[in-house]
């Protein structure tokens, strides 16, 4: 369970979460959605410890995730995290990309690695690519590839940041299907992510975020079809037409 | 024009020469080898803004990048000897060229490794991988691609300006085809066959380079 308590988070005088709380438990998926600046972002980076928190406490599975005695290198295992912009290894083949972080983070064997590189590949429809470099491929790809490049890590929690914002429109079904895949897989996942009807369609709760503060959570039928906050309705009605 | 050529007196001397040309490869590769430990420190402290370091290792940038390399070598060899420090010919001349390599890789090494997306590196860490792993297999690699052809040119730059070694009297390939001609006065042929020997050597370094690169390097970035 990942669980978020009154968490604050500033960069210099700009207080960008102020005072977040959540709960996702197993087998849960939420979507965060809200306006660019909202601090979407920043709350996934403060769950996966690459940015600190100023108050507040974030635990995943009862670690402290800023706890001084936390290891957070190991920590992050826990934790797969997929960015908006694609960001695969580019001096690694697609199969290296996935195999690297089993074999020298967990310590397994080299074939260990590849058979779980090949088959987290080929969960992705990427089976046909293992020896391709990956800037021969396309955004869409990339992004299934960083998603494969995650689950080889066998992550108990999924975070994934606007991961088709970036993408032209006629890759994001391929990616959104992939994700779809991983919830049918019972994957725990936070996704931020601008594909309302996605969010409606596979998530159990919806939050929405506006300036730093949770406007509004609940069911999708609660927040996407009936949403009682004017700011929420606004923002629907914007992304919506 | 009715000058003769008289390649006979190069031939004979040819192993002398060859001598020179080894002195130059090994001035050149030392002040390479020195030139990098010491630009990978030049390049971190700046970076890092580590004070006092920063402070000398931008001066030490500055000066070495715009002054001519002729008065570095003059510095090195009579600036210093007007101190009582006095250089071998060999030493001022690699100190000077040591000076501007690492002048030069400090700001290659610099500009390389913040060409690397800060994405790719919290990617890794995304990933459960130490400081010490990213780095390791993840940002060092990708740096390494992108400083691998200047760090090349900057290799073939030190060979070529290792001949201002003439100036100070250093035999490397230069100062001893200077003194075998001065002994013959076949002043051309003798020029020649150096300027032909340093063609060889560069484009040796240039093709054995690129060779290693395609082996080395088979992703694209
Ligand atoms: N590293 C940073 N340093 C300073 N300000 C930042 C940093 N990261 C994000 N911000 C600011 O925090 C706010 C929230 O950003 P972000 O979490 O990326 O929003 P979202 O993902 O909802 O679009 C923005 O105003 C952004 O400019
Ligand atoms: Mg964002």
């Amino acid at each position: 369970m990942i669980n978020i308590q009154n968490v604050h988070k500033s960069f210099g005088d700009l207080e960008v979460l102020k005072g977040i709380n959540l709960e996702v438990k197993k087998g849960e998926v939420l979507s965060i959605i809200g306006g660019s600046g909202s601090g979407k972002s920043t709350l996934l980076y403060c769950i996966n410890a690459i940015e600190k928190i100023n108050a507040g406490k974030i635990t995943v599975d009862d670690i402290d995730v800023h706890d001084k005695a936390t290891n957070q290198d190991k920590l992050r295992q826990k934790l797969g995290m997929v960015f908006q912009q694609w960001n695969s290894f580019p001096h690694l083949t697609v199969l290296e990309n996935v195999a690297l972080a089993p074999r020298i983070v967990k310590k397994m064997s080299k074939d260990e690695a590849i058979e779980i590189g090949e088959k987290e590949l080929t969960h992705v429809g990427l089976g046909d690519k293992f020896d391709v470099y990956p800037t021969k491929m396309s955004g869409g790809q990339q992004q299934r590839l960083a998603i494969a490049r995650a689950l080889a890590m066998r992550p108990d929690y999924m975070l994934f940041d606007e991961i088709t914002s970036a993408l032209d429109p006629e890759l994001v079904g391929e990616v959104l299907d992939t994700l779809r895949v991983l919830r049918e897989d019972g994957m725990t996942m936070i996704c931020v992510t601008h594909e309302i009807a996605f969010a409606r369609e596979v998530s159990d709760n919806i939050a929405f975020f506006h300036e730093g503060i949770i406007e509004e959570m609940g069911s999708p039928d609660q927040v996407i079809s009936n949403p009682q906050k004017e700011t929420t309705q606004k923002f629907l009605s914007k992304v919506l037409s | 024009m009715d000058y003769q050529f008289h390649w006979n007196t190069v031939f004979q001397k040819m192993p002398e020469m060859l001598e020179g040309a080894f002195v130059t490869l090994h001035v050149s590769i030392l002040s390479m080898l020195i030139g990098i430990v010491i630009a990978v420190f030049l390049a971190i402290v700046k970076m890092n803004q580590i004070k006092p370091f920063s402070y000398i290792s931008s001066v030490w940038i500055e000066i070495s990048r715009n002054t001519p390399a002729l008065f570095q070598i003059y510095m090195a060899y009579f600036g210093l000897g007007a101190f009582g420090i006095h250089l071998s010919p060999y030493v001022a001349v690699l100190s000077a060229l040591i000076f501007v390599n690492a002048g030069y890789l400090a700001e290659t090494f610099r500009g390389g490794f913040q060409s690397i997306p800060k994405t790719q590196y919290s990617a890794s860490k995304s990933l459960g991988m130490t400081n010490f792993q990213s780095y390791w297999y993840i940002i060092l690699p990708q740096m390494f691609r992108r400083i691998y052809h200047p760090m090349t040119n900057q290799f073939v730059w030190s060979i070529l300006m290792s001949s201002l070694g003439i100036l100070v009297g250093m035999s490397e390939l230069s100062g001893e085809t200077q003194r075998l001609q001065s002994l013959s006065f076949r002043t051309l042929e003798f020029f020649m066959v150096a300027a032909v020997m340093y063609y060889i050597i560069t484009k040796f370094v240039l093709i054995s380079a690129s060779l290693i690169s395609r082996r080395l390097f088979k992703g694209e970035i």
